[in-house]
């Protein structure tokens, strides 16, 4: 079936199959930094954002995004660049394989919550694991990258 | 220093936020077959017939394999160096399944689709076997999970696999039974510890191609390209020489990705049909058929005098390596040799026992590698008998604990699968650690315990601990720069960056050593084709061992290139110097860019180039303590870890926000193997933890708090005074968080993982007593 979708700002038709999910949609477009981790929408690796809100591209049916629009890591190349300061700054970027889908909860979150407090932090973003960091240096970098107007 | 013991951005992880390609599956062909395993059902079961033919006819299906595909050639797949201490027990596919998930047949596909369906299409009979689920049972049982004859230790490990004994091992220091009997207290116990999974974001992936010169070009998401390359020669009878195995992007390891597994299959489909394949393991695939940690079973002695002297230890281990032996004599002997040595002023040691097979998943290496098993259950009992003592257990480790200049007779008697080597503790700041890790948690005010006004109980523990450095006399790591024009330089290595921030880190040794901003220094790793051999990233090996032999390699460009800056002025060689940018001789100078454009367009033109390599001969231990404040709802028996505070022996810390993620990423690992991680299988064998929603790993949300500091140290041996740092954090957590748990309510746990439920009962049966 096709579906219209708009990807980062551009407007594609692409032929989907009916049980196709978005992530394998968006690798076979162009988009490799979405990635699979657990196939159980566990883990937050396969996050895009849909209309602006973050979803688990693994377990969303391509045929539902018709008509939305997807935005990936590629399409907030400058915000994730600046995330990407923050995180090196304290060494949680680690192997980064988690790291795209990071930017762009991060990126939602900072557009839904005002002057959100350490747990409201961790709340929004507790979907999005990461084995590597220990979190507590992510943490420190998002605070960081908070105070950025 | 001015590049070393610098906190800078990593080289890697601004291009990976921004979504780069860069990970296995990203470099994968886009037209790959997608090679997919029909995994056993059973246990224990011998494939008695097994027909692809219907399999085969399905439009799409371009290659099935099965056991008959395949010569029998015994590897082992534990990506260790060569001659492994691991036994050769594993078949590419074999004509039995030794646990639910392991291998029975392969295909490859055109997409996902037709390969699943191709999978249910092979007619598989299979005689279900009565398979050996309990480790304690292992021994001598009548149900032999190797009876196969081509399987086969390199050396001599204690293999009996008519016995199920994968490896076994023993040690003596001194004459244990008689300091035993001479001790005024004696402490007889017994731990147990669990199988915990991994769980790296990026699952096990592989793909291959055939390339226009003929040879077989793998991408693989693994710790030891190198061993890989050599053990996929071996298993498929294929030149070493026209294999190239590229390790790209890591996201993950931690161990996990030391040994092979989707590798070999790839590369058999790709060799048959000439064509490109991969392969993506699902995560129930990772859970189910890759490895996990070790299971041990610890029952610990020991002995002290009423002066609070340590006098013996014996220790007699049970180990569980599952279906097949990949580190099993290695992990085992790391549980003693990285983990005694703390107490280096005992009269006399024992440590031996089995690893026995069973018919669950694999265990294989996993941060920690046997010492956090070991750890937990030497610093349990050290407070159980400092308890029993009625001696502080803090003053206790303080007097008996390794100190700087020491040594342990350990060290010469155990490495890693062979003898060990001697070595003197250049550098152990422990005591510092100690004292300034009860500063952090504030010990004083609160040890042992607190009552909060709700109700709740606080209590502080700690645990001390130590690791390695590489394995000395085996690992090898080494390093290539090479200067171009306008003079910036390739670092080439063959250790492996898998998240650590390895990449970072020895282009900062090689710039401090150049004396040039890291900026001019472009590194790569690794690719087995274009880097020079490193036996890879496992035992903490890289920032020593790889560290050291970029530092050489660094240091001898830096002789060539003052060779050549002499030769160019036209100055004596003594008196020439380089300073990162300027080479100068009295009032003669010239840029380095200078230089290298002179030498590659106009005069005495060559290329400049630098290789050298390190194999340590000791391996110094990192060391740290740890400390863990614990909150306990006594109606409930729920853990909270309130606070961690972790002090650091390291050596130097080349990139100090690297180290500390280390560390904190190895803490919280720990904490989830002290706290709720645990690989649960039913009475059938079958794993009910295959998938992230039933094997849980801490969130964000339940560690808030932990304080990590390095000592200041500087071990001689070590690139600009660093140890290693990878390992060591792991340790501490399931000692001290439990000795805080008891600190708290009395209650001691034994087995881990620590649950709710447990600590609970333990409670009741207090109330109960009294």
């Amino acid at each position: 079936m096709k579906i219209k979708i708009k990807i980062n700002g551009t407007i594609k038709t692409i032929n989907v199959k009916a049980d196709e999910y978005l992530v394998d949609t968006l690798r076979n477009n162009g988009c490799v930094s979405v990635r699979r981790g657990c196939d159980t929408t566990s883990c937050g690796i396969c996050t895009v954002l849909l209309d602006g809100a973050p979803v688990a591209s693994c377990s969303y049916l391509s045929c539902r995004a018709d008509s939305h629009e997807v935005t990936t890591v590629e399409g907030i190349q400058e915000e994730a660049a600046l995330i990407a300061d923050f995180f090196g700054h304290e060494g949680a970027d680690q192997c980064g394989y988690c790291n795209p889908s990071m930017a762009l909860t991060l990126y939602a979150m900072k557009r839904e919550l005002k002057n959100p407090d350490d747990d409201e932090i961790r709340a929004y973003l507790v979907g999005n694991l990461c084995r590597c960091s220990g979190y507590v240096a992510q943490h420190r970098a998002i605070r960081a990258y908070l105070e950025v107007e | 220093m001015k590049y070393v013991n610098k906190t800078i951005p990593s080289v890697d992880g601004k291009g990976l936020m921004m979504g780069k390609p860069g990970y296995t599956d990203d470099l994968a062909e886009p037209n790959s077959l997608i090679v997919r395993v029909l995994r056993s059902p059973h246990p224990f079961a011998k494939i008695i017939k097994i027909n692809k033919e219907k399999a085969l006819t399905l439009e799409g299906v371009e290659c099935v394999l099965t056991h008959k595909d395949f010569k029998r050639i015994a590897v082992t797949r534990a990506g260790q160096g060569y001659p492994e201490p691991s036994p050769h027990d594993k078949f590419i596919l074999d004509d039995h399944v030794r646990h639910i998930g392991d291998e029975v047949a392969a295909v490859a596909a055109c997409d996902k689709e037709t390969a699943k369906k191709a999978l249910e299409l092979i007619d598989v009979e299979y005689e279900v076997l009565e398979p050996v689920l309990d480790f304690e049972k292992a021994y001598e049982n009548k149900n032999v999970i190797h009876s196969e004859p081509e399987i086969h230790e390199m050396f001599p490990i204690g293999l009996e696999p008519l016995k199920n004994v994968a490896a076994s091992y023993m040690m003596n220091v001194g004459d244990v039974d008689k300091t035993l009997e001479e001790c005024d207290v004696i402490l007889d116990t017994r731990f147990y510890t669990q199988a915990q999974a991994h769980v790296m974001m990026e699952p096990h992936t592989a793909n291959a191609r055939i390339d226009y010169q003929g040879r077989l070009v793998m991408y693989s998401s693994t710790q030891t390209p190198i061993h890989v390359r050599r053990i996929l020669s071996h298993a498929l009878e294929y030149p070493l020489s026209k294999i190239r195995v590229i390790k790209p992007r890591i996201g993950g390891g931690y161990g996990g990705k030391q040994c092979l597994h989707g590798e070999f299959l790839v590369a058999a489909v790709t060799l048959r049909t000439g064509k490109p394949s991969k392969i993506v393991y699902t995560r129930k695939e990772v859970f189910e058929s890759t490895f996990s940690r070790h299971p041990m079973r610890f029952d610990i002695k020991l002995g002290a005098m009423n002066d609070g002297t340590l006098k013996g230890i014996d220790v007699d281990v049970l180990s569980d390596t599952g279906a097949y032996g990949e580190h099993a004599l290695t992990v085992f002997m790391v549980a003693g040799s990285k983990v005694f040595p703390l107490y280096n002023k005992v009269d006399s040691v024992r440590f031996g026992g089995k690893v026995v097979y069973t018919n669950h998943t694999p265990a294989g290496a996993f941060r920690g590698y046997g010492a956090i098993q070991g750890n937990y259950a030497l610093e349990s009992a050290i407070d159980m008998l400092c308890d029993k003592m009625n001696i502080d257990p803090v003053e206790f480790r303080m007097k008996n604990m390794i100190k700087e200049g020491e040594t342990s007779p350990i060290f010469a008697i155990m490495g890693e699968g062979t003898e060990g080597t001697a070595m003197n503790m250049e550098s152990c700041k422990l005591d510092y650690c100690v004292k300034r890790g009860l500063e952090i948690i504030n010990w004083k005010d609160k040890y042992p315990k607190k009552t909060t006004e709700d109700g709740k109980v606080r209590g502080v523990g700690m645990a001390i601990a130590m690791q390695g450095s590489g394995i000395p006399y085996i690992d090898m790591g080494s390093a290539m720069i090479k200067l171009n024009d306008d003079g910036f330089f390739n670092l080439m290595v063959g250790a492996t960056e898998l998240g650590q921030g390895s990449d970072t880190i020895l282009g900062q040794i090689a710039a401090e050593s150049l004396g040039v901003n890291p900026d001019k220094i472009v590194i790569y790793s690794s690719d087995s084709d274009l880097t020079p051999f490193d036996t890879g990233a496992y035992a903490s090996s890289t920032t020593y061992v790889s560290g050291n032999a970029v530092k050489l390699t660094a240091d001898r460009m830096k002789e060539m290139i003052i060779e050549e800056g002499a030769k160019a002025l036209g100055t004596r060689l003594a008196e020439t110097d380089f300073d990162g940018k300027i080479i100068k001789s009295g009032d003669k100078e010239m840029t380095l860019a200078e230089l290298s454009n002179r030498l590659y367009y106009n005069e005495d033109q060559k290329q400049l180039m630098a290789c050298e390599s390190y194999v340590g001969t000791k391996s110094p231990p990192p060391f740290m303590a740890g400390f863990a404040e614990v909150e306990i709802d006594p109606e409930t028996g729920k853990v909270d870890i309130v606070d961690y505070a972790a002090v650091v022996d390291c050596g130097t810390t080349i990139n100090p926000a690297l180290a500390r993620v280390q560390v904190e990423g190895g803490l919280v690992q720990g904490i989830g193997m002290t706290m709720y991680e645990d690989v649960v299988y039913t009475s059938n064998g079958g794993m009910v933890t295959n998938n992230m929603m039933n094997y849980r790993i801490p969130t964000r949300k339940e560690i808030t708090d932990m304080h990590v500091e390095f000592a200041d140290s500087f071990e001689p041996s070590g690139p600009y005074g660093a140890k290693s740092v990878g390992e060591i954090g792991i340790d501490t957590p399931p000692a001290a968080i439990t000795n805080a748990i008891y600190n708290a309510v009395g209650v001691r746990i034994q087995e881990l993982p620590v649950t709710p439920e447990k600590v609970f009962m333990g409670i009741l049966k207090q109330k109960d007593k009294e």
